[in-house]
């Protein structure tokens, strides 16, 4: 029988940052508080960390959206390293998850630091909007073939797909805004959320639009910030102080045409496929995953995850969502229980990690999931981006 | 509206942005097999021809899906504006972003017809689409 590699790996530890609109302090600084954080949490030493990872890499374009690298951390925290490894080009941003799994299981190290930082808020108060095209420049690459029609942010090719997915679907604007009053809902929870003040469907609907039938409130929230997990190998996570959070199942399949134009289905994205693959690497099926922290760039990619963890059926998540039960801290299926990105900020995925970590280990204060959670579905996406975790406490 | 943002080119993507000059919309076609290669490369994924080259196509085609923008991320974007994913009429799976002028904002819509119009910035031609009249 296949041996799956993740399954010989867990979660030990995890950290992260005072999140904020502007942060006091440097991105490296904010890295080092998360990272410090996750191996104290998992009651290791600078020195057990022999291992480094992070999405996409250093990218040192002011733009704020990935200023720390390994090299980066690594030298402010002097550590001593088998293996290290930064790169955007992998299943959306828990690649860096992936490839430590690789890793571990090659033997290159025990346990690894994962990170992911980002300064945006800082770097919008400065000189740079956040856009995709940068003016007088000339366009490389696959956004190049958006750049000429006023592409300025992904906002927009999101749009494109999300239109599309209410158009085959029939979704209603008050269906969609039950994501993101769940997500405030949960974030007035979470003291370390960047919003707090509850939102109605009223709200939801008043809210802007940005490109139809994306508004506002669909968007998740620039920060300065940073997240830290320590993925650890198996036997070396049964000897440390948290109960290990393995990690049962990953989909990384770029089975599909990995475009922003060609993608093969538009509405549903790069998902699919990467689920599938995720269910044929475990026994566990969707109705005993517990919560669930899917990706929430924006809320539509919420609404997919939903559909394509088979949470419901394809076009089913209209239903799914109607009065927001479901998706409550007290439903079926307790959806972005931190408030994820677009209340609690954008760390990437990271910042669902943590949350999935501070739920299964019994953490979350006045947030926490009754029913001692023990089974968490959670996930990155992204147009031709995507990748998926199920991670399990015994 | 402020200028368009041009892209870098290169051997396999000039016919797409330079065509344009004489009114053709070119995607690179496989001589072997017929199927249309797009983003262009000089290899056919279908029947491993290497004799792929542009081709002009009839430049027409439907919107697959289009967004109507309202925001404007820079000083004087201001009026609303439409980004689409058109497919051209000889493959239904090739897929072009462009914008869809010469119309009201408000009137597109899924499976419109539209047919490509060309914009001249710097030494490129933009392709855009507007609906087909009837």
């Amino acid at each position: 029988m296949t041996r799956f590699a993740e399954k010989e790996t867990a979660i030990t530890g995890v950290g992260m940052s005072v999140v904020s609109r502007g942060a006091d302090k440097s991105a490296l600084a904010l890295t080092v508080d998360a990272a410090l954080e996750a191996i104290a949490d998992a009651g290791l030493a600078r020195a057990d960390i022999d291992g480094i990872a992070t999405w996409p890499g250093e990218r040192a374009d002011g733009s704020g959206f990935s200023p720390v690298g390994c090299a980066a951390l690594q030298d402010a925290l002097r550590l001593e390293l088998g293996w290290y490894g930064g790169g955007g080009e992998a299943p959306g941003q828990y690649g860096a998850v992936f490839n430590a799994i690789g890793a571990i299981a090659a033997g290159l190290c025990r346990n690894v630091l994962i990170f992911r930082t980002m300064y945006e808020a800082t770097a919008r108060k400065t000189a740079y909007a956040n856009s995709l095209l940068r003016e007088g420049q000339r366009q490389a690459g696959p956004f190049a073939w958006y750049a000429p029609y006023y592409t300025y942010a992904a906002a927009l090719q999101q749009a494109l797909f999300f239109n599309l997915y209410v158009h085959k679907s029939g979704i209603r604007p008050e269906q969609v805004g039950q994501i993101a009053v769940n997500q405030r809902r949960n974030a007035a929870l979470n003291p370390n959320a960047i919003y707090k003040t509850p939102i109605s469907i009223d709200d939801y609907l008043a809210s802007p639009l940005i490109a139809t039938p994306l508004r506002l409130y669909d968007c998740d929230v620039p920060i300065d910030g940073a997240a830290a997990i320590i993925v650890s190998r198996m036997d070396v996570a049964r000897t440390l102080k948290n109960p290990p959070i393995r990690i049962e199942a990953i989909g990384s399949s770029m089975r599909y045409r990995n475009s922003w134009t060609q993608l093969n289905e538009l509405d549903t994205q790069a998902q699919p496929k990467v689920a599938e693959m995720m269910w044929s690497r475990t026994d566990l099926k969707p109705a005993e995953v517990d919560i669930a922290q899917l990706y929430d760039g924006f809320s539509f990619h919420t609404i997919n995850w939903l559909e394509n963890f088979g949470f419901c059926e394809r076009y089913g998540a209209k239903d799914f969502l109607d009065g927001g039960h479901r998706i409550a801290l007290g439903g079926e299926l307790p959806v972005n229980t931190g408030g994820g990105a677009l209340s609690g900020g954008r760390l990437h995925a990271y910042g669902a990690v943590h949350e999935a970590c501070t739920q299964l280990w019994d953490r979350a204060g006045a947030r926490q999931v009754k029913g001692d959670p023990r089974v968490c579905a959670t996930s990155t996406s992204g147009g031709p981006l995507a990748g998926a975790m199920l991670l399990v406490r015994d | 509206m402020i200028a368009r943002t041009l892209p870098v080119i290169d051997r396999d993507n000039e016919a797409y942005w330079t065509w344009g000059r004489d009114g053709k919309l070119a995607i690179h076609r496989c001589a072997s097999c017929e199927y249309f290669v797009h983003p262009p490369v000089p290899f056919c994924p279908r029947c491993e021809s290497r004799d792929v080259a542009p081709q002009a196509v009839s430049g027409r085609g439907r919107v697959v899906t289009f967004t109507v923008n309202h925001k404007a991320w820079v000083p004087d974007l201001t009026d609303p504006y439409v980004l689409a994913l058109v497919a051209i009429e000889e493959q239904d799976d090739v897929r072009l972003a462009c914008n869809i002028v010469e119309c009201d904002p408000e009137t597109v819509d899924f499976n419109m017809g539209v047919e490509v119009v060309f914009e001249q910035a710097e030494d490129l031609w933009v392709p855009l689409f507007r609906p087909v009249t009837a």
